[in-house]
Formats: structure tokens, C-alpha cells, sequence
């Protein structure tokens, strides 16, 4: 198993507040990461180091052999990124926006037209394919930020909370999607949901105040509640002293 | 390259999926109108020239311009797609570059549509049409000197109305600089050379020599640097300050 991200003793500090402290990981291809830990605790800052977008203070951060402050485009092409929220350019079509993104990466010919055929096909947006991105439900919203995250098939897929806001079936599906497309590549999720952990990762990695406290698998997580219950673990491992 | 044209398409195209930006077509022209007309005095002038036209050009991009540049990055911060374009593979000087072309090339759309004017002026006289040419690149490059002021403030802020009325303060030093009676407030004291400085500061300074029909070189290294100055400002402030 090839290493993917290599991220080193990795802080942020926004001001007083240390959002990050120190955190070194490590993540391989055919790994689904899933990133936990309550509000506040991390997660979002993390993956826009990894992703380029915020600068650390210390540390760094590996993609592919590429450092991500000496090399910041060869990251970037490399991945493909679900911001939280899904932020997407409203007043576009969905159409028109995933066809910047394709400009973007460089797809073209018939390989730009099969990966824009399959993405809307997997991530089922064909009906609102013509809607602008402003007038879509919440779900929907996510999906096209999804389908613009994996359009360019990226070796690496860091995805913040991308099953938020979603429905049941509408979980049920991107799991599968994750699940789907984990054998050759990367992953990392955050998420507060802790069945999605059991259901799509291969591995957890739990932060708190900015600091790693767990890093195992699921099943190593659940070992660490004596009543077999992974929010149990989740609570022992965050909320220690009580 | 590619990163470029992607962007700058992405940005030009959003100009007219909204209505913004058949309103400031409508309102450009019916300003130009009103100033050439009233202001200007373009028929009692009884010459065939658009002077009366170009003369109230930079009054005009005062507020029309930072009104098409409030938007370029202040929009990107408060809804979040700074984050999505930060991270996908193009650098941030490329993505000013584009953005600030595709603000321009609407700007010249605006202005070309004040075609009727000089087809007016053709029927009525016999006007230098080369001074009109000079003068109608002349108020192009102005608007891109205002623009590139525009957009650097614009990412300072989430705020397109903070972004708004900044770039018209900092617009409007850029303009009185080369006023008469702001130059009279240094003429005691100041040695002659400062007084100069500070004119050839003004874009009206530029501007009128380059709308009497001379496209002077001086004047065009002016705004070219001035629009160099200001976008890798703009590039400054976006690499260091992505998030809020
Ligand atoms: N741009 C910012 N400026 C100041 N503080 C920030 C900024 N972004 C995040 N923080 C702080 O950093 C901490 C971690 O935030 P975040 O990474 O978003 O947490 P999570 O995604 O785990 O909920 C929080 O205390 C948050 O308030
Ligand atoms: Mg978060």
C-alpha cells in the first residue's frame, strides 16, 4: 500500500486559538479515512491544508511526493475536494458549472464527455441537469459538489461532511458511491455521524481541540467502549474526564 | 494558459445569466446620454466632436466601475467558492489575471454600445475620427486602471457595498489629483517637481492628453503600470488572507 497524503506534525493557529496541534498522519491508497471529532475540533482546517487552501503554521503536508507549499498544482490536480457546505457558483447551471470544472481539469474529447456522462449518472443529477445551482434543494446541492469533486476521477478525495444534509436514501447512496470507488484511491471524510465510520471506513482517526487522540480501525474504536458501542468509544476517547 | 481561459469564460458568461449586467448596460448608456446631452452642452457646442462625450467619462466609471468590480472577489469570500477556486489547479495570479479580463472585456462592451454616439456625431459633422479612435482606447484603458483598483479592494472584503464605496474613495484620489485646486493646495509650498508627481498621478491628467488624439506612450505605461501596481496587490492580499 502506497502512501497518498503523509501529513508531519502538522498546527494552525488562527490568532490565539489553536485549531490545529501537531497532528501526523499518514494515508494510503485503498484507505477511506474517516475524520471525526466534535464541532470545532479540527477537522475542516485540517483538510484545507491538505487541499491548499489555508496554510499551516508548522508542519507539512505530502501528496503524492508533492509537498502542497512548494508544489501547490501538482497537489491540486491530484485531488479532488468537497469543501464543507459544497460552495458552488449559484447563479450557474449545473451543467454549465460542471462543464468549468471539466475546463479546469483539463478534460477533453471523449474522456470529458464519459467522465461528464458517468458522474451525472452516479450521483443521479441528470434531472436538475439544466436548473440553475441556487434554486436546488440542500441534497442536491451536495451532489453537485460531489460530482465536481470526483469528475477528474482524482487519485485522492478529501470530502468534508459530504453526507450532510442529506436523506437516508440519499446517505445510503454516496456511501456506496465512497464504498464504490475506495479500492484505488485515497479517502478521507469528515463526519459526525459515527455509523458512517462502521459503514464506509477502513479506518478512524479521531481529533479533539485540534489534538489526535484516536487513529485505528473501527473495529479498534469500538473495542475502547466496554459496551461494544461506538459512541460510547467516541464519548470515552473525547470527553475523558468524567 | 488553460486555467486562464477557464476561468475568464466562467466569469464573462456570469455577467449575463443575471440581470446586472443588462441593468449597467441601460444605466452606462443612459448616463452617457444624460451627461453628453445636458451637461455637455453636445449641441449648443455646434461642433462635431464627442469631446462633450469623453469629457464625463471618468465621473462616470467613478461609480459605474467600482460597481462591476465590487463583486469579483468580496462574492467569492461570502459564498464560500473562494475555497473551491483556491483549490482547484490554477494559480492565484492566473485567476486574477482572468478575472480582472473578463470585468474589462464587459467594460468594453458597455462602452462599444455607445456606438450610436459617434454615428451621430458622423451625421452631423465631419469629426477627426481618429481623435475619436485615441479617445474611445483612451477611456477603455482608463476604465481598466479604475477596474484594476476595484478589483484589488474587492478582496479585502466580504462586503461588496465596503468594496463599493472604498474603491470610489481611493477612485476618486485618482481623479482629483490632477484638479487645479487640489494642485493650488501645494502650489506655496511644494517644489514644482511634487506638483507634478502628484498630477501625473491623476487619470484625468492621462486622459485628456490622450483624448485630444495623441495615444502617448508616457500615458499608456502610466495606466499599464498602474494596473500592474494594483493586481499583484490583489494577488497579495488573496494569498494571504484565502480564508477570512
Ligand atoms: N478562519 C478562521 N479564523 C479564526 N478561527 C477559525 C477559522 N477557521 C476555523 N477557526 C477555528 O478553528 C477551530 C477549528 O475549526 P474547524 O476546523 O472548522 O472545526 P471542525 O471542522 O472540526 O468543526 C474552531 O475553534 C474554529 O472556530
Ligand atoms: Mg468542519
Amino acid at each position: 500500500m502506497s502512501q497518498a497524503i503523509k501529513i508531519k506534525s502538522l498546527s494552525k493557529s488562527f490568532g490565539a486559538i489553536d485549531a490545529v496541534c501537531n497532528i501526523s498522519f499518514d494515508v494510503g491508497y485503498g484507505e477511506v479515512l474517516g475524520f471525526l471529532g466534535p464541532n470545532g475540533a479540527g477537522k475542516s482546517t485540517t483538510m484545507k491544508m491538505i487541499t491548499g487552501f489555508l496554510e499551516p503554521t508548522s508542519g507539512t503536508v505530502e501528496v503524492n511526493g508533492h509537498d502542497v507549499l512548494e508544489d501547490p498544482l501538482s497537489v491540486k490536480r491530484s485531488i479532488g475536494y468537497l469543501p464543507e457546505g459544497a460552495p458552488a457558483y449559484g447563479e450557474m447551471t449545473v451543467k454549465s458549472f460542471l462543464n468549468f470544472i471539466a475546463d479546469i481539469r483539463e478534460l477533453s474529447g471523449s474522456l470529458r464527455k464519459n467522465r461528464l456522462d458517468e458522474v451525472i449518472e452516479t450521483i443521479n443529477i441528470g434531472t436538475v441537469i439544466d436548473q440553475s445551482i441556487e434554486t436546488l434543494s440542500k441534497g442536491y446541492k451536495r451532489r453537485v459538489g460531489l460530482a465536481q469533486a470526483i469528475l477528474h476521477d482524482p487519485d485522492i478525495l478529501i470530502m468534508d461532511e459530504p453526507t450532510d444534509g442529506l436523506d437516508p436514501n440519499q446517505k445510503h447512496e454516496v456511501r456506496n458511491l465512497i464504498k464504490k470507488m475506495a479500492e484505488k484511491k485515497a479517502i478521507i471524510i469528515s463526519t459526525h455521524i459515527l455509523e458512517e465510520v462502521d459503514a464506509v471506513c477502513s479506518r478512524a482517526i479521531i481529533i479533539s481541540s485540534g489534538k489526535l487522540l484516536f487513529d485505528g480501525t473501527p473495529e479498534q474504536l469500538i473495542s475502547k467502549s466496554d459496551q461494544g458501542n461506538i459512541d460510547h468509544a467516541f464519548r470515552n476517547i473525547t470527553v475523558p474526564s468524567k | 494558459m488553460n486555467g486562464i481561459l477557464s476561468i475568464y469564460k466562467r466569469e464573462f458568461t456570469s455577467y449575463f445569466v443575471t440581470p446586472v449586467a443588462y441593468v449597467f448596460i441601460v444605466i452606462f448608456l443612459f448616463m452617457t446620454g444624460v451627461f453628453t446631452f445636458y451637461l455637455g452642452a453636445f449641441y449648443e457646442s455646434n461642433q462635431a466632436d464627442l469631446e462633450p462625450f469623453f469629457r464625463f467619462h471618468p465621473w462616470l466609471y467613478l461609480f459605474l466601475i467600482p460597481a462591476i468590480s465590487m463583486r469579483l472577489w468580496s462574492d467569492e469570500r461570502k459564498s464560500g467558492t473562494i475555497e473551491l477556486l483556491m483549490t482547484l489547479p490554477v494559480s492565484i495570479t492566473d485567476t486574477v489575471v482572468a478575472k480582472y479580463l473578463a470585468a474589462w472585456s464587459f467594460t468594453a462592451i458597455a462602452l462599444s454600445l455607445t456606438f450610436p454616439m459617434w454615428i451621430t456625431v458622423n451625421y452631423l459633422g465631419n469629426p477627426d475620427n481618429t481623435v475619436v479612435l485615441a479617445s474611445y482606447i483612451g477611456s477603455l484603458i482608463m476604465a481598466g486602471g479604475f477596474l484594476a483598483i476595484g478589483s484589488c479592494i474587492s478582496a479585502l472584503t466580504k462586503s461588496q457595498v465596503i468594496a463599493f464605496v472604498i474603491s470610489v474613495v481611493i477612485c476618486f484620489m485618482f481623479i482629483l489629483s490632477g484638479f487645479p485646486m487640489v494642485l493650488d493646495l501645494f502650489e506655496d509650498w511644494a517644489p514644482q517637481a511634487v506638483i507634478d508627481a502628484i498630477a501625473s498621478f491623476s487619470f484625468l491628467t492621462h486622459f485628456t492628453s490622450i483624448k485630444k488624439g495623441v495615444i502617448d506612450i508616457r500615458d499608456v505605461i502610466y495606466f499599464a503600470a498602474l494596473i500592474t501596481f494594483w493586481l499583484y496587490v490583489n494577488v497579495v492580499i488573496i494569498e494571504n488572507k484565502k480564508a477570512n
